[in-house]
């Protein structure tokens, strides 16, 4: 800590490179990784802006502030955005940004693959929003469920706009899964085998692992559903022999999992957390992490619970609904273990502590709605009403939102050098905790009483329009938070305290190097003897796993003798390429050959580009 | 430490945990993504094979003999694949070259009789909007086509890439070819099962 100042100065020199090109092409996992949170965050904003809109609308009855159709957009995009446009980026974000540094690695396998999925990731999501300009975005749900897509009730590109984007972020999501499993399994640091891998790096694996497999069942499901709207094969229509539910299968087999995808990068967060600021080990490292890896598997085995009022029979609806109530086994773990991490330590409530302990506390209220709708009778009652409303908020907000926030103000000092201001995040966490619960919290009620989901609006008669207004005042609280969370974020990338290497005397590998780090992470590339080893080499007194008396501490190596991969235009070149061909399609399916040469010619200069400046022994 | 590179090595300068190659670890992981890709298509076909509510059936068109044809092509090109990697491996630049290009000649071939294959059913009166069975059909075996495709092209510029020096692709670079070669293998088994659900299945009855 007393070379802060330093260290700043030394980070500032080795990256820089600056100036809108040196970002275009950049490879560097740590940029790539800014770029996918600044993005993300953008779109948060967006999408929190939809459904700000939407709360606006609903604050009273009988209103006409937006009309039935905006409204319909609005929810879908909504979800859409938030979903893949700000969740998942941001999870990308943190596994960029993190993964390298945990694992004791200069950057991830593929740092130009990196970049091409973030490229594709900005393009798609630009494609899909441009639908608003283009006669309007999608408006059947994130669900898209057969019939509100075919062409008959969704006449014009709005579906068009929907299934072209998805599948490039597909695309890009896959290209990053790719790359992090890669990364992951084969890049760790001398002696850091699985079993010592830090939480957050191995739910990164996990969802790295659910990704690679289903993404590509969303793919197949984009596909018939594209073919069915441009070439009328009739995937979907029933008067053909076709079959609406087989949407409904193939959407719920990937969107199960991605359920997880969007939590369990927030459970590895809060799991580096609260071992932090409680200073002690994580309370059962080896159940934490295979409750990861078994929520991971039964995700796959779970999908139906979202179709149980479509008629599947009562022994398909048994065995989902066991294998629904299965998952609070391995979650019960976590959440236990968590308890049990916190419990006798010496807690410290510094922002990120407070948005893990918040993450806890909403995580369980959600998990336990959840348990309640994976009795069928009970779903049968709540179907699309706002209690699933709510239960889904305060595990995607209460749970993802508020881990990604911990680790936002936790990483924060790592990636630029600098605290975020501890009063404004104190008060922002209160304001979002506040403002979640009172969001989200009458959603149960109101959805117990009867109200349905993605209503325009309602009758006075029907007894809804208090609890309604108190969800608006909780989304204005809200607003009011976020925007405290941007001034926050300003305020302290300009006077921040300056962090030094290790501002919360933490765990593991990243606190080890300057704040922020260099170009090449580690001069040293580190040798590993436990689960925690950066407190374990400050604090040898406490630790478990003594390295041998014989080791010798890593060799420092010149950095100018490092080379990191230069620097590559090609990644944007091919995503443009695939964008426009996605974009194309709606055109005309025969101009989209263009963009299919942009990406071939692309794909070529890619495979032909020296990856970086030959070795010299 | 011994090396100072980071990332995508020359293969068999860096050690990686695991000891595979970063390329080949890569590939194996997207395969398996792949089989989620083609299981849900092949799950869709199973659904919808004798859903049609009017014809063409399955039995009416599939032409056994012929794809029986194409399926010993194509399997017989996983052979050629895998004389190019040992010729490569053992240096011999002349069959290197001349087992990459059969095995793209071989799935050209398969590609033709596809094409057959798919015309014979149009003029049969299968398009694929006639019914669930034609959308299943050639989705699926449209994507295998379009792998098959991919591979080919792939092959062929390993082919040209091998005349940029006299000496073909040397040994060191092996790899190359082996990622080739596992794509195209995978391809290949897809196939098999592709047959054997679709084709020889299907026409039952």
């Amino acid at each position: 800590m007393a070379s802060a100042e330093g260290a700043i100065g030394a980070a500032g020199h080795a990256s820089s490179e600056s100036g809108v090109w040196s970002w275009i092409t950049t490879v560097d996992h740590k940029r790539i990784g800014v770029l996918y949170g600044v993005s993300a965050l953008l779109f948060f904003l967006l999408g929190g802006s939809e459904a700000f809109l939407i709360r606006m609308q609903l604050a009273s009855a009988d209103a006409d502030l937006i009309s039935s159709g905006v409204f319909s957009q609005l929810f879908t995009m909504h979800a859409l955005t938030m979903v893949f446009l700000a969740i998942m980026p941001l999870g990308a974000a943190f596994f960029n940004f993190l993964i390298p540094l945990q694992i004791g690695a200069r950057d991830v396998a593929f740092p130009r693959l990196n970049a091409l999925s973030y490229w594709l990731f900005l393009f798609g999501a630009i494609l899909l929003n441009s639908s608003f300009v283009f006669g309007g975005a999608p408006d059947a749900g994130w669900f898209a469920y057969a019939n509100l897509t075919s062409t008959t009730y969704s006449p014009g590109d709005s579906m068009d706009f929907f299934t072209l984007g998805l599948l490039v972020l597909g695309v890009s999501s896959l290209a990053a899964a790719l790359n992090f499993v890669v990364t992951i399994l084969n890049m760790r640091a001398p002696g850091m085998t699985l079993m010592r891998m830090p939480v957050f790096t191995w739910m990164a694996l996990v969802v790295s692992f659910l990704l690679t497999f289903a993404i590509p069942i969303l793919t197949v499901g984009l596909v018939e559903l594209l073919f069915w709207r441009f070439f009328d094969m009739p995937f979907f229509s029933a008067e053909f022999g076709g079959d609406p539910l087989l949407w409904q299968h193939i959407f719920w087999l990937f969107g199960h999992p991605e359920v997880y995808i969007l939590i369990l990068p927030a459970m590895g967060i809060i799991s580096e957390i609260l071992p932090t600021f409680s200073r002690k080990p994580l309370f059962g490292y080896t159940a934490v992490v295979f409750a990861g890896v078994s929520i991971g598997f039964l995700g796959f085995a779970v999908w139906a619970h979202h179709m149980f009022t479509v008629g599947l029979g009562p022994v398909a609806i048994a065995a989902f609904s066991a294998s629904t109530l299965l998952i609070a086994v391995p979650t019960g773990i976590k959440v236990f273990n968590w308890i049990f991490t916190v419990w006798g330590g010496s807690v410290d409530l510094r922002t990120p502590m407070l948005f893990s302990l918040g993450f806890v506390s909403l995580f369980v209220i959600g998990g336990l709605s959840g348990i309640m709708h994976a009795s069928p009778p009970i779903d049968r009652q709540q179907q699309d009403t706002y209690f699933i409303v709510a239960h889904l908020h305060y595990v995607l907000f209460g749970g993802s939102i508020m881990g990604l926030m911990a680790g936002i103000y936790f990483w924060f000092p790592k990636l630029t050098g600098r605290m975020m201001g501890e009063g404004l995040g104190v008060i922002h966490f209160w304001m979002m905790f506040i403002g979640m619960n009172v969001t989200f919290g009458p959603m149960h009620l109101v959805g117990i009483l009867g109200m349905p989901r993605r209503i325009y609006t309602y009758s006075e008669s029907s007894g809804w329009e208090f609890l309604n207004q108190l969800e608006s005042m909780g989304a204005v609280i809200l607003a009011v938070g976020m925007i405290i969370f941007a001034v926050n974020i300003f305020r302290s990338l300009r006077n921040g305290e300056v962090a030094g290497n290790d501002p919360w005397d933490a765990r593991t590998l990243e606190w080890s190097i300057s704040s922020p780090p260099p170009v090449y992470n580690f001069d040293a590339v580190p040798v590993v003897y436990s689960k925690d080893p950066f407190w374990d080499q400050k604090y040898p007194d406490l630790a478990h796993d003594k390295p041998p008396a014989d080791a010798v501490a890593p060799v420092a190596d010149d950095p100018a003798s490092i080379h990191m991969p230069n620097p590559s235009y090609w990644p944007i070149v091919v995503a443009f390429g695939v964008t426009l061909m996605a974009g194309l399609v709606i055109v005309n399916p025969y101009l989209a050959f263009i963009g299919g040469a942009i990406t071939m010619m692309g794909t070529y200069g890619w495979i032909f580009e020296p990856a970086g400046p030959e070795e010299h022994h | 430490m011994a090396t100072h590179s980071t990332t995508a090595p020359h293969e068999g300068h860096l050690a990686t945990t695991t000891g595979l190659d970063h390329r080949k670890l890569l590939m194996w992981t997207f395969l398996a993504s792949e089989c989620l890709f083609f299981g849900s298509l092949i799950a869709t076909f199973l659904l919808f094979k004798d859903a049609s509510v009017s014809g063409p059936t399955p039995q009416e068109v599939l032409n056994i003999p012929v794809t029986s044809t194409s399926t010993f092509v194509l399997l017989t090109s996983s052979l050629s694949m895998v004389l190019a990697l040992a010729a490569i491996q053992r240096g011999d630049i002349v069959s290197s070259r001349v087992w990459i290009l059969a095995t793209a000649v071989l799935g050209a071939t398969f590609l033709g009789f596809q094409v057959f294959e798919f015309k014979e059913f149009v003029d049969e009166g299968l398009k694929p909007s006639t019914n669930v069975f034609g959308a299943s059909f050639f989705t699926l075996t449209g994507f295998h086509g379009a792998h098959v495709t991919v591979g080919v092209i792939w092959l062929m510029s390993l082919f040209i890439y091998s005349f940029k020096s006299k000496d073909g692709i040397p040994a060191s670079k092996s790899l190359d070819v082996e990622l080739a070669g596992l794509y195209w293998h995978f391809v290949d088994i897809v196939w098999v099962v592709i047959f054997t659900v679709v084709y020889l299945i299907s026409s039952l009855e």
